[in-house]
């Protein structure tokens, strides 16, 4: 006789507490010893206390505020901006038939292009200044949020939909009822997208003309060899995007408790 | 002043098909005021697509279905349905849910809460009414459809499979629950089902339709209050097996035919 073994075990992940920021401290720690010790050259990749240093200076300096308030403004108009307009096209591709066919031609066609490349076109038709960078980021935001909000749409059960009409709702009762709660968490998951490309399109879009913002300061930095300042500047970004982040997980938790 | 709802349903010549796919044929059917109509046929027969048609849901291809008698004056909604699928809205709580067909018929505040409360402990979800729909089992879920379709007080109650989706000690049980309460609220019900053993547990009048196209193939009436019938009742048992008898070759084919699909 033998005994059964067991065999049902693992694939089933699990997050471990402590184990992402332990990670990011053990990083941290070993990126500086290294630098300490001499085992990386700190002119092509400076220390984390460096970088820190470099920060604080910034601060007390007001050049962070200065270019962090520019970088934000533009964020802030052009995800508000491109996530409105997308909003709206993408709810009208997902409620409306004679919308649908043509607009989805439309999107499929210009979604694929990077956006970074209009960026020239976008300066040509609206000057150097704070037009063409609003637009890139509103273009670039437009179209995941349609895409996002449509497979929303589409996504709300008919069965719902049809209940709603047997109880007598109106169609905007319809709409703001089922549709727009049940298409929530697509839009949602959309702006975790959408924030991310705003900043990428930011940075992008700030290289290439602007004296105020953080993608201006990382380049500035970066044709000065000012290695530290350069990191600085990348580390406002990431700080900035784990923010938007964390804001929209916040989002999440409050609107989509029933879930 | 109309204090009780007594609507009878005429479908006259009733046709519907989807695309080249025919789905009902030629249906005249009369549905009694206050009686339980249950709907019972093979798998494709067009049941829920003649449910969908009674209460406006679906257009049909040719026909018409007419309604006549008084409706209550505190019927809000007189064609109601309770859905296979619960169809409740995940991000309301209970409450809420019920609340839906009273806010489309634009009661106030207080008039919804009063009217939410009485169906909560008329359906035994008194204590639920803030809990959200994945917190409850498939039965509590539909009891909550029925509570929303009794709180607009329907003249006539479209109930489409509403015990499929749930396990068999729970349709037993929920079954005796519709029972005691459409006896207890009087109202005309069109009841669509596989289970020859509910339809005969509810049904006055059995409307009995063929394999597709969907046509009457009999209708069997049982002349006997809905209180007091139990499961085992030699003349339920009797009927059942007269229902079988009807339905058994057209299941056969249309069990074939899906194998086959």
């Amino acid at each position: 006789m033998r005994e059964v073994g067991f065999r049902g075990g693992g694939f089933a992940p699990r997050n471990l507490p402590f184990a992402g920021a332990l990670t990011l401290v053990l990083v941290v720690a070993s990126w500086q010893i290294a630098a300490s010790l001499g085992w990386i050259s700190t002119r092509f990749l400076p220390a984390p206390l460096a970088i820190i240093q470099a920060l604080v200076g910034l601060a007390q300096s007001g050049e962070l505020r200065l270019h962090l308030a520019a970088s934000l403004s533009r964020l802030a108009w052009g995800w508000a901006a491109g996530t409105a307009a997308g909003l709206m096209v993408g709810f009208a591709l997902g409620l409306f038939s004679l919308a649908r066919t043509p607009g989805l031609a439309i999107v499929s066609a210009l979604f694929p292009v990077p956006k970074i490349a209009l960026v020239p076109l976008f300066i040509v038709w609206f000057g150097i200044g704070e037009g063409s960078k609003l637009v890139t980021l509103g273009f670039g935001v437009f179209f995941p949020t349609v895409i996002n909000t449509l497979a929303g749409v589409d996504g709300v059960s008919r069965s719902l939909i049809r209940m709603g009409q047997s109880f007598g709702l109106s169609r905007t009762a319809i709409l703001t009822k089922i549709v727009l709660p049940g298409a929530l968490p697509a839009i949602l998951a959309g702006f975790r997208i959408t924030t991310a490309t705003a900043i990428i399109l930011l940075v992008a879009a700030e290289m290439i003309g602007a004296e105020y913002g953080i993608g201006a300061f990382v380049l500035s930095a970066g044709n000065l060899y000012d290695t530290d300042a350069l990191l600085a500047g990348i580390t406002v970004l990431s700080l900035l995007g784990l923010s938007i982040s964390w804001a929209i997980s916040r989002l999440e938790r409050w609107l989509l408790a029933w879930r | 002043m109309t204090a009780k709802s007594a609507v009878a349903l005429s479908v006259e010549a009733v046709s519907h098909s989807y695309r080249d796919l025919r789905a009902l044929d030629d249906i005249t059917l009369a549905i009694p005021a206050g009686e339980v109509t249950v709907l019972v046929g093979p798998s494709g027969c067009g049941k829920s697509t003649l449910l969908g048609i009674l209460g406006g849901l679906i257009a049909p291809s040719q026909g018409r279905v007419l309604m006549e008698g008084p409706i209550a004056d505190d019927c809000l909604n007189p064609l109601t349905y309770v859905f296979q699928d619960f169809a409740l809205l995940p991000w309301r709580d209970v409450g809420g849910n019920v609340a839906l067909g009273l806010e489309a018929a634009g009661l106030s505040r207080d008039a919804r809460a009063a009217r939410v409360a009485e169906v909560l402990a008329l359906t035994g979800l008194g204590a639920f009414a803030t809990a959200w729909p994945k917190q409850l089992s498939g039965g509590m879920r539909q009891r909550v459809g029925i509570a929303r379709a009794l709180a607009v007080h329907p003249a006539v109650l479209l109930m489409d499979e509403p015990l499929s989706a749930l396990d068999a000690q729970t349709r037993a049980l929920l079954l005796e629950e519709f029972s005691a309460l459409i006896t207890a609220s009087g109202v005309t019900t069109v009841y669509v089902t596989h289970t020859l053993s509910e339809a005969a547990l509810l049904g006055q009048q059995i409307v009995v339709l063929s394999r597709r196209p969907g046509r009457i193939r009999d209708i069997v009436r049982i002349n006997r209050p809905l209180a007091g019938r139990r499961v085992g009742d030699s003349d339920l048992v009797a009927v059942e097996a007269r229902l079988w008898g009807l339905i058994r070759d057209d299941a056969a084919d249309a069990a074939r035919e899906f194998a086959d699909a």
